[in-house]
């Protein structure tokens, strides 16, 4: 026994996350997306068994969110231009189990298109009300709420007239390094996206439209904001044989 | 019981991750000050041998006894005996491609097999041109014993294992990325 009582004799039993399928997400080499191509690995992936760093991980967030971080219209001292919207969902692991109290992290352009970043400097105007960051925890059921602006699409030099379909940047961690992800919502019916090869970089169609945010009726506030509803699933995790005897189907 | 989902799929951060990832804390996986931290850097390179100016190492790693404060962790979790020890650290790369995190060296771990893995980080990096994370880890070059007998090491290709070793530096250790080509790091599938 060690010093807090653990006992090293016991054999360690480990969480297993499922591996995800081989489509699920783009491969590395997706020559339409012409950086990947000096930055994919020539070498194949060595299978890494997950072992104890790898099902657990950072359990951030509290102590993390100011008061405006879920509300991007609220950060300046005025309101920004463009649509409001409002951005919610669920954040659920490959089984449909809630992820509870984990941080989601988002980025976005402004309505114009453009990044309030110092690289981004296309001839579209900036908005001295918005800076394009969002934080926010997941509640117990997993749900999360943002509260944004439209973004707008932007171009690129990737290939001939080539323009972003308008999309937010997300990035959460679930509870283990292996369910590490950071992916963009788009919207439905954008018309870029026949052209955009970072998300016709995911070749497997049922894929591709879990990436696209549904337009959520119900939740739109009148008068005030349109709402799209964007689910986020991380991987789930094997079964044990002790999970297995409560699952009676 | 439970449905079956698929999962999201990932996308590139793209090249503006600076205005939303970066925390002002971010590299301080211990904070500054702490007995026995040293700073792991390094520089990464693509496939040309171009510094990557605009991508973001996350860390993630035991604390000194070998332990996580994780409820996941099945022998109980447990808050560091180091005083403000995150494990995790968040860095973005320089105008040169340099990352740097300050951490302690993590302990050594069991294995469900009844190994004991070496001290090392797993590390996440993501960058314009990555449609997915890469993920792989840094050991320690004064800890031969320990890596000689861990399995994810010898499960390498020995031509490749030095790309997963850290070398010592004045202030710790460096550990260089390189995403393709000769001297490609080693990446794994988790
Ligand atoms: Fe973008």
């Amino acid at each position: 026994m060690t010093r807090d009582g653990y006992d090293t004799t016991h054999p360690l039993t480990l969480p297993s996350y499922r591996r995800d399928d081989v489509d699920a997400h783009p491969p590395l080499l997706s020559p339409g997306y012409k950086s990947t191509v000096i930055r994919a690995p020539h070498q194949p992936l060595v299978y890494l068994p997950q072992r104890l760093t790898e099902v657990t991980g950072p359990l951030l967030g509290e102590g993390r969110l100011g008061e405006f971080d879920h509300d991007l219209t609220r950060q300046h001292d005025g309101e920004p231009q463009g649509q409001r919207i409002i951005v919610h969902g669920r954040v659920l692991d490959g089984d449909g189990r809630a992820v509870p109290h984990t941080l989601v992290e988002i980025w976005q352009a402004n309505a114009a298109g453009r990044y309030r970043h110092i690289l981004d400097n296309w001839p579209a105007p900036l908005d001295p009300h918005f800076t394009g960051v969002g934080r926010t925890l997941t509640d117990e059921r997993g749900r999360y709420e943002f509260i944004t602006v439209q973004p707008g699409a932007y171009p690129w030099r990737n290939h001939d007239n080539a323009w972003r379909p308008a999309h937010i940047h997300f990035s959460l961690f679930g509870r283990a390094f292996t369910q590490r992800l950071v992916t963009q919502m788009y919207f439905p019916g954008d018309p870029l996206f026949f052209q955009d090869p970072v998300l016709n970089s995911v070749r497997d169609e049922q894929a591709r439209q879990r990436l696209i945010a549904r337009y959520d009726h119900a939740t739109t506030r009148p008068e005030w904001a349109l709402a799209y509803e964007f689910d986020i699933v991380l991987r789930g995790r094997d079964e044990t044989p002790f999970e297995d005897e409560d699952d009676d189907e | 019981m439970s449905e079956r989902l698929g999962v999201t799929p990932a996308q590139t951060v793209g090249p503006y991750l600076h205005i939303g990832l970066p925390w002002p804390d971010g590299p301080y996986a211990v904070p500054e000050g702490t007995p026995g931290a040293c700073w792991i850097r390094g520089q990464i390179v693509d496939g040309t041998g171009a510094p990557v100016v605009d991508a973001l190492v996350e860390s993630w790693q035991a604390d000194p006894d070998g332990r996580f404060d994780h409820p996941d962790d099945p022998r109980g979790a447990r808050p560091s005996t180091v005083p403000g020890f995150r494990g995790f650290a968040r860095t973005e790369t320089d105008g040169q491609g340099w990352y740097g995190l300050l951490t302690v060296k993590p302990g050594p771990l069991p294995t469900p097999e009844g190994e004991t893995e070496a001290p090392h980080l797993t590390l996440s990096v993501f960058a314009r041109g990555l449609l997915h994370r890469l993920v792989t880890r840094v050991y320690f070059p004064d800890e031969a014993t320990a890596n000689a007998a861990d399995p994810v090491l010898r499960g390498v290709d020995p031509d490749r294992r030095d790309t997963l070793l850290a070398s010592p530096a004045p202030d710790g250790y460096r550990f260089d990325i390189r995403l393709q080509g000769e001297h490609e790091t080693v990446f794994f599938a988790v």
